[in-house]
């Protein structure tokens, strides 16, 4: 089923938190929806949801409005942040549920929820678990739940909030791929709300950057991450360089219009001053970051600046703090102000 | 080592005041029961007065505590979920009960329920008497035990987490399913709890229902009443043993109100 | 709007079911308070309140009301330094029997200290010989007020005292503050809402308390009367308006206990809040 959404504003007192927003979700995708906090992802999706009524626009789900469809007749699935599974059922009883709770006319007969039960709880490999309570299990095993509560109800959008956000790193990296593979298995339509740019880069088809309720960018991780529309995006997507100013012919010109953007791993740091290394700056420190190493550098106007290279580049120049290098951008985006980037010439 | 000063004085203070005032008193009163022999004790017990009594003041306990059950859960409800003009005023009303003096509550209600009252007239003209029968124990006790439910249910509800009834919805759940299946049993250690508190309360009460149950033996006589009417003939020994049935039924309560507060504690946590 | 809450009409028909229903079993015999006791004009009223047996039945009410006060809240504060600020063995049990006069029905409350202080209780007989009865007279009343309203200031004080903590006693404890300055300049201003509160409780209650000073008074006009025993004895004489008229000065004592509790309780939540966002910077 295809979502669309159109022209979609929400107001919390003075606050907009979505505004004017039109966004089209094909049949089947998984999209991500990645935004800082506040920048009213979470709402756009609850809208979706039928939690919260949009005070313009409308959604639609395969061309038919769900304006004024509740919550409880629009067939999505919901996963919450906090899973908010009932706490007095088990795990079978809280994925039955949506079963249950069906008018006689469409409930399906016991014997037929048991089984389809079994069938989501083996999905989310807790087949082990349907008779405990929640308060017995670990945060990953209830996100689980929650997911197998969702889809139990067959719906034909399924919502998450922020699914991951809860969990330690390394249930997180184990969730994201289960949740594509289980995307991929059933092929419902999916959308998640995230904060986190590698979860929306690693497991979406397609990502919506959402910034003060507007769409910044949207497109596949692969354009988005190539490509960005704005500093605002760049920035978003990982960690950055920002400089207020323009290369030009060499060296960095401090501009009051201009905002340029580079990606640490897009600093070349050398010893001797040439065309690819034209910026005097000092070393202050060295630290090794996982796979590469991290330099934190100072510009010879005292600005600073944060590369990342491999250790073999790192060993060959055997940088001490102190030391006078000379660095250049192999790649960089200038992008016009005014733009969301605020002041900081250096942010992490 | 204690890094605070003061435990052997405040605890000092603390049994000082305890033993005096309560154990005291209470140690007089075991004393005074051992004294009685079972035969004794069996014999005021088995009276048809303090059985008539005793079967009142459950029965008048439990039927106003059952009824606040209900009106409890509807005040709470509308007091925590609903905004309305006089939302505070209501809430601050709700323990009026606790504050009015029970005597002030008994002439009130009496005066209320009386065949010439308020409530009282229309109600004869449906053939329904309230003032001077069993009835009027019930509204009595209805009246003093009102906020138990609801300041006990309150915080609950306040508690709850809006979201499991944004995922009940979600699975497509009507408003009233998830009230029954969703809400409704997170709320129910607290209501038990409120119960038993209202019960409680309720088998103690005195003031409030002397004057509207007209203590008439046998038929709207409660149990503290057969106390009294006892010390005042001098029968020291009965109403003692009447006071070891009641206190004897108070320590059960306790110890219930106990265990079920544990279990509305163990479910919040 | 939000999606999880009920259809408007339901809505409507649930607040105008509880709204009706406090207004008829609450209100309403509050207002029955006032209207018969004016029923008879002001100046019933007026004598009825201040006829000498009334005057000595306020004055023993308020005399009762005031001892407890000040013994259960001095003590009521010693109880729960004691208990929220240790751990001793028998702990559980301490706070159980602390809580043990809620459960007791006044009149046998009254009738416990019939068997202590009576004619033939364990300490009566003496103190009579002294000239010191306890039964059928004043100290008698106390000592029943002091029983019933026995919890209400460490009921309040205990989880109060857990909420703020001990990190700003023991703070002044390395400090190198003495007890006394401990308990004045730390603990009292942090829990003092939860103090008041408690007190409120207690005060109201001891004004009304009824079935345990009924027993142990006698009904002795001008000498053993509370006002609670004054309103029985003026309704049982028929004398309906004089009882009625104080039974109003009693319920608007009642009205004014509500509006300081609801105040208290306003003040209470936000020093909590405030105490808790403190702690939460800290820590």
């Amino acid at each position: 089923m295809s979502i669309t959404i159109e022209g979609v504003s929400k107001r919390f007192g003075a606050f907009t938190a979505i505004d004017r927003l039109s966004l089209e979700i094909a049949s089947g995708e998984l999209v991500a929806l990645l935004g800082p906090s506040g920048s009213g992802k979470t709402t756009l999706l609850r809208i979706i949801a039928g939690l919260e009524q949009p005070d313009e626009g409308r959604v639609l789900f395969t061309g038919r409005d769900q304006t004024g469809v509740s919550a409880k007749d629009r067939g999505v699935g919901f996963v919450f942040q906090h899973y908010a599974l009932f706490r007095h059922m088990t795990v079978a009883e809280n994925v039955a549920f949506g079963l249950r709770v069906r008018p006689r006319a469409t409930r399906p007969p016991a014997s037929e929820i048991r089984t389809r039960v079994e069938h989501l709880l083996k999905m989310v490999h807790l087949e082990w678990a349907g008779d405990r309570f929640p308060h017995q299990l670990s945060g990953g095993q209830r996100q689980r739940v929650a997911l197998a509560r969702a889809l139990a109800v067959e719906p034909k959008v399924l919502l998450l909030d922020e699914p991951f956000g809860a969990l330690d790193a390394k249930v997180r990296a184990e969730l994201r791929r289960w949740l594509r593979d289980l995307h991929d298995a059933t092929g419902v339509t999916t959308v998640f709300v995230t904060h986190d740019q590698e979860e929306a880069l690693e497991v979406a088809d397609r990502v919506v950057i959402i910034n003060r309720g507007r769409i910044e960018q949207a497109g596949t991780p692969d354009e988005v991450y190539a490509h960005p529309a704005n500093a605002f995006v760049h920035q978003f997507l990982g960690t950055v360089n920002v400089f207020r100013g323009r290369v030009q012919g060499g060296s960095l010109i401090v501009g009051e219009g201009d905002i340029t953007v580079v990606r640490p791993h897009d600093i070349a740091i050398a010893r001797a001053r040439d065309e690819r290394h034209p910026l005097a700056a000092r070393v202050r420190q060295c630290g090794i970051a996982g796979a590469l190493v991290r330099v934190d550098l100072a510009l010879d106007d005292g600005r600073r600046a944060e590369a990342l290279i491999t250790h073999q580049r790192a060993r060959e120049l055997a940088l001490q703090p102190g030391e006078a290098v000379w660095i250049g951008f192999d790649e960089f985006r200038t992008y016009a102000a005014p733009s969301p980037v605020a002041e900081p010439e250096y942010i992490i | 080592m204690r890094v605070l000063p003061g435990f052997g004085l405040s605890l000092g203070i603390t049994l000082a005041w305890l033993g005096v005032i309560v154990l005291l008193p209470l140690a007089a009163m075991c004393a005074k029961a051992l004294g009685l022999s079972w035969d004794e004790l069996w014999r005021v017990w088995s009276e048809p007065r303090v059985l008539a009594a005793l079967q009142l003041s459950l029965l008048a306990a439990a039927l106003a505590a059952a009824i606040n059950l209900i009106t409890g859960l509807l005040l709470a409800w509308v007091l925590v979920r609903y905004r309305f003009p006089g939302r505070q005023l209501a809430d601050a009303l709700v323990d009026l009960p606790f504050a009015l003096p029970t005597a002030v509550a008994g002439i009130a209600l009496t005066a209320l329920y009386a065949k010439t009252g308020w409530y009282g007239e229309p109600l004869a003209g449906l053939g329904i008497s309230v003032a001077f029968t069993p009835l009027a124990v019930v509204v009595a006790l209805t009246f003093v035990t009102l906020p138990f439910v609801v300041r006990t249910v309150q915080p609950v509800i306040e508690a709850l987490p809006v979201e499991i009834e944004e995922a009940a919805a979600s699975l497509g759940a009507s408003r009233w399913q998830t009230f029954r299946r969703v809400i409704l049993p997170e709320l129910i250690p607290a209501l038990a709890t409120g119960f038993a508190l209202a019960f409680a309360r309720g088998l103690g009460e005195f003031g409030s229902v002397v004057f509207v149950s007209g203590n008439i033996p046998l038929k709207t006589e409660i149990l503290p009443v057969v106390i009294i009417g006892k010390l005042d003939q001098y029968r020291i020994q009965e109403a003692t043993a009447v006071a070891l049935l009641m206190l004897v039924l108070s320590f059960i309560m306790l110890t219930v109100i106990g265990l079920l507060q544990r279990w509305a504690q163990r479910r919040a946590a | 709007m939000r999606q999880t809450t009920e259809a408007p009409w339901v809505r409507v028909l649930l607040t105008a079911l509880a709204l009706s229903y406090l207004v008829l079993f609450l209100v309403v015999p509050l207002i029955v308070v006032f209207h018969e006791a004016f029923a008879a004009g002001w100046r019933v009223v007026w004598d009825a309140v201040s006829e000498p047996d009334a005057r000595h039945a306020l004055w023993l009410t308020l005399l009762a009301a005031f001892c407890s006060l000040l013994i259960n809240g001095v003590c009521g504060i010693a109880a729960a330094w004691a208990i929220a600020r240790f751990r001793f063995p028998g702990r559980r049990l301490l706070i159980t029997l602390i809580e043990l006069p809620f459960s007791i029905s006044p009149v046998v409350v009254g009738l416990l200290l019939v068997l202590l202080f009576g004619t033939q209780g364990w300490f009566g007989p003496w103190l009579i010989a002294q000239g010191l009865p306890v039964i059928f007279a004043v100290p008698g009343i106390v000592l029943a007020t002091l029983f019933i309203t026995f919890p209400f200031v460490v009921r309040e004080l205990i989880p109060v005292m857990e909420a703020v903590g001990s990190e700003e006693e023991e703070a002044a404890r390395v400090l190198g503050a003495r007890g006394w300055h401990i308990l004045w300049r730390v603990t009292l201003p942090n829990v003092k809402w939860g103090l008041i509160y408690g007190l409120i409780l207690c005060g109201a209650r001891a004004v009304g308390e009824f079935g345990a000073v009924s027993v142990v008074s006698g009904h002795i006009r001008g000498q053993t009367n509370t006002l609670p025993l004054h309103i029985e004895i003026l309704y049982n004489d028929y004398q309906y308006h004089a009882a009625f008229a104080c039974a109003a000065l009693l319920a608007l004592t009642a009205l004014v206990t509500l509006a300081i509790k609801s105040w208290v309780e306003w003040r209470q939540e936000r020093a909590l809040r405030r105490a808790q966002a403190a702690g939460g910077i800290e820590g």
